[in-house]
């Protein structure tokens, strides 16, 4: 396989020169080598799949076919059908591009090929030059501005006698390439660059659909027959083992109470119903708010119940109504109804997450729900500007870590509260400009106090509860805003709202339901947080793994204020 | 979500060029506005994921992170951590091409981002001309014409 690669600058503005290269049929009129030219058929000249059928002036006749064509993109790809010459797999890009600076334009043209050994060097050399490079002084000619390549400083590329001979991009194989890409990042860049790779391939038409959640084609596209008949009556398909699969493992809680309620044991798993799918379980995040149903402090959880409100996984079965999802997506969830803690569980369709393949399913089940939390507690419960003053508590915790890295990267002062030494030096890590060790009957409201010269914090994001709560109202501002979002050290108890005049504040306690409870309301959350993730803008730890028959050792260390992060079952 | 490009021409082999701005700590000394810059954590400058902490001349600070840097590509991209812009989701990628025809190289540089709607207009001009358009205008200088 042989590439060719050749570029140049046109004095000319962008789409002056597009105008005349987007049509597939126009190198008749402007490039020198062509006799005559027409489209078969006389389709279109940008109907993707047209096909020009073309003399050269020396005689030859050649059909081409265009493969691609990228107003947005200033694009277009196409290859030969035939031709009296050897270019095997012949196929070509055309691309232009901008250069902002004099309003001029890049015009890159490449191929690949095959041409037998014993011509290579003669079929390069009609390519690049008697094809591309006559083309670009031809096109120059047409449009450009004078002088030709006015600010270029080195040699006029127009055949000049005595120059020296213009370097080519050329390159020999695949594995040639792939040895630079590796020893590109080892040692210093060689003085020829080496070839960039071509972005766009035209090999798999249609593999680039115009799904953008979920990337790529395979793992998520089932075939179609089994998908039809799963989907048809709502009943299993035929072949297909899910109308076995009538039980699975899930950790069941007889009885509100303490980690120890949390047992393994197996529940009935019924197909799924209207509006539903089967979600296999790969990961599933582990809450605090999981231990408030445990506990029976919210009533979420009626006992005999199964916990568990996040996870991500594989669908494995569609219920009737459900059109947009098919069996083998990887998809996520992060909110009621509970019942993640099993292997397998039937979910609402319409709120589920579909996975792109960067995201990783252990991200998904630990990040989605403290993600989204995250996301609306930075944005719509109160929205944090640049220059404001942000306290959060249970900084290394989950939704800590990510409160901490957003309010930084949205422009806020991060005053983060931590429980240890080596929490304080992750929280550090993250961002946050003052970290303060809570626990050791240390005032973190006076050094809220101190470190903001006075002025106090604009908003406090507490999920510690009892603890914090009043020094919390202390370390506000006039006109600060409490969000509380948890009680992980007990309920806040009474207080007198009469005592909030003395600043003005408010406080607000925020329900993840009202804020998540439909596709509308969710999308937008899930989409700023997988934004942020790919961003970088967050960072995640790797979870903490435990085996989902181990879900009471994970309440435990959650519970002991042990972990850092998140933390998954895996089944 | 506004969008930026600036692209340029500059006289010299786009590795050449590419030897100067690959260097993710390196903007003090190829760039007219920082002051000083280092990578935090003691991380390689080009290490994916170090994050460059850097000043610029007006006083301003800025935490970017380096998301991707290919020298196969010529490219390298990255995202604003915090600044004083007051942008979020920002995601920026700088680029060079070969410029076979004259051994000179086409640099690109765009960027995308989240503003308040009302100061969209100020930050494509400020970050298009007063920091890519400055910075190529610099490059073009340092390499001759």
């Amino acid at each position: 396989m042989i590439k060719v690669r050749q570029s140049t600058i046109i004095d000319a503005p962008v789409d002056t020169v597009w105008r005349l290269l987007r049509d597939f049929n126009g190198h008749e009129s402007w490039h020198p080598a062509i006799a005559t030219s027409a489209i078969e058929g006389g389709e279109p000249v940008d109907m993707v799949g047209a096909v020009r059928r073309f003399r050269l002036k020396d005689g030859g006749e050649l059909r081409e076919q265009l493969l691609s064509l990228s107003d947005r993109q200033r694009r277009l790809t196409y290859c030969l059908l035939e031709a009296p010459l050897p270019l095997m797999g012949y196929v070509a890009t055309i691309s232009l591009k901008p250069v902002t600076d004099g309003d001029r334009t890049f015009w890159e043209w490449s191929s690949e090929f095959h041409p037998p050994a014993e011509r290579r060097d003669e079929l390069v050399r009609l390519v690049t030059e008697g094809i591309y490079r006559t083309g670009f002084e031809a096109i120059r000619r047409l449009v450009g501005r004078a002088p030709v390549l006015g600010t270029l400083p080195l040699p006029s590329p127009a055949g000049g006698a005595g120059g020296r001979p213009a370097p080519q991009a050329v390159s020999f194989s695949h594995d040639e390439k792939a040895d630079r890409a590796q020893v590109g990042a080892l040692i210093p860049p060689p003085l020829t660059p080496p070839l960039k790779e071509e972005g766009d391939s035209v090999g798999a038409p249609g593999a680039r659909t115009g799904d953008v959640v979920r990337l790529g084609a395979g793992v998520a596209e089932s075939p179609s027959p089994l998908r039809e008949g799963v989907r048809g009556g709502g009943t299993p398909a035929e072949g297909s083992d899910v109308s076995r699969q009538d039980r699975t493992r899930a950790i069941v809680v007889e009885r509100h109470g303490g980690p120890e309620v949390l047992q393994p044991g197996e529940i009935a798993l019924p197909p799924p119903g209207t509006g539903e799918v089967r979600v296999r379980h790969t990961a599933i995040g582990v809450n605090y708010i999981d231990v408030y149903c445990r506990t029976g402090y919210f009533d979420l959880l009626q006992p005999p119940g199964v916990p568990g409100m996040e996870a991500a996984g594989v669908v494995e079965a569609l219920g009737p109504g459900v059109g947009d999802l098919a069996i083998g997506d990887r998809v996520a969830y992060a909110g009621p109804p509970l019942g993640a803690y099993c292997e397998r569980a039937n979910r609402p369709a319409g709120m589920l997450v579909g996975l792109s393949d960067d995201i990783a399913d252990e991200l998904a089940a630990a990040g989605l729900l403290k993600g989204v939390t995250a996301s609306f507690l930075l944005h719509d419960v109160f929205a944090v500007r640049p220059g404001h003053v942000v306290l959060v508590h249970a900084a290394a915790g989950g939704v800590g870590q990510l409160l901490v890295q957003w309010a930084r990267h949205l422009g806020a002062t991060v005053i983060a509260t931590t429980s240890s030494e080596a929490k304080a030096r992750v929280v550090e890590r993250l961002g946050a400009q003052h970290v303060l060790l809570y626990g050791r009957g240390a005032d973190f409201a006076s050094e809220v106090m101190r470190i903001s010269g006075g002025r106090g914090a604009d908003v406090v994001y507490d999920a510690v509860g009892k603890d914090t709560f009043a020094g919390s109202l202390v370390a506000l501002g006039v006109r600060g805003h409490l969000v509380s979002f948890g009680q992980a050290s007990g309920p806040v108890g009474d207080w007198d709202i009469g005592r909030f005049a003395s600043k003005s504040v408010t406080v607000s306690r925020p329900n993840y339901g009202h804020f998540t409870d439909t596709p509308e309301k969710l999308g937008p959350h899930v989409a700023r947080f997988f934004a942020a993730v790919r961003r970088g803008v967050v960072a995640l730890d790797p979870p903490r793994r435990y085996a989902l028959a181990d879900a009471a050792d994970a309440h435990r260390d959650l519970e002991a204020r042990a972990t850092t992060g998140s933390l998954v079952l895996v089944p | 979500m506004p969008k930026i490009f600036i692209s340029t021409v500059i006289a010299a082999p786009a590795a050449e060029v590419w030897r100067v701005v690959r260097d993710f700590n390196g903007l003090p000394s190829w760039t007219p506005f920082v002051a000083e810059s280092r990578i935090e954590q003691g991380a390689k400058a080009d290490q994916i994921g170090c994050i460059r902490n850097f000043v610029l001349k007006d006083g301003g600070r800025i935490r970017e992170r380096l998301l991707a840097l290919s020298d196969y590509d010529l490219s390298c991209t990255y995202t604003i951590l915090e600044s004083p812009m007051g942008v979020s989701d920002y995601i920026a990628t700088l680029a060079l091409t070969p410029v076979t025809d004259g051994n000179a190289t086409f640099a690109s540089w765009q960027a995308e981002f989240d503003c308040a709607p009302e100061r969209e207009a100020a930050l494509v001009q400020q970050i298009g001309q007063g920091v890519f358009q400055a910075a190529f205008t610099a490059l073009k200088q340092r390499f001759g014409r």
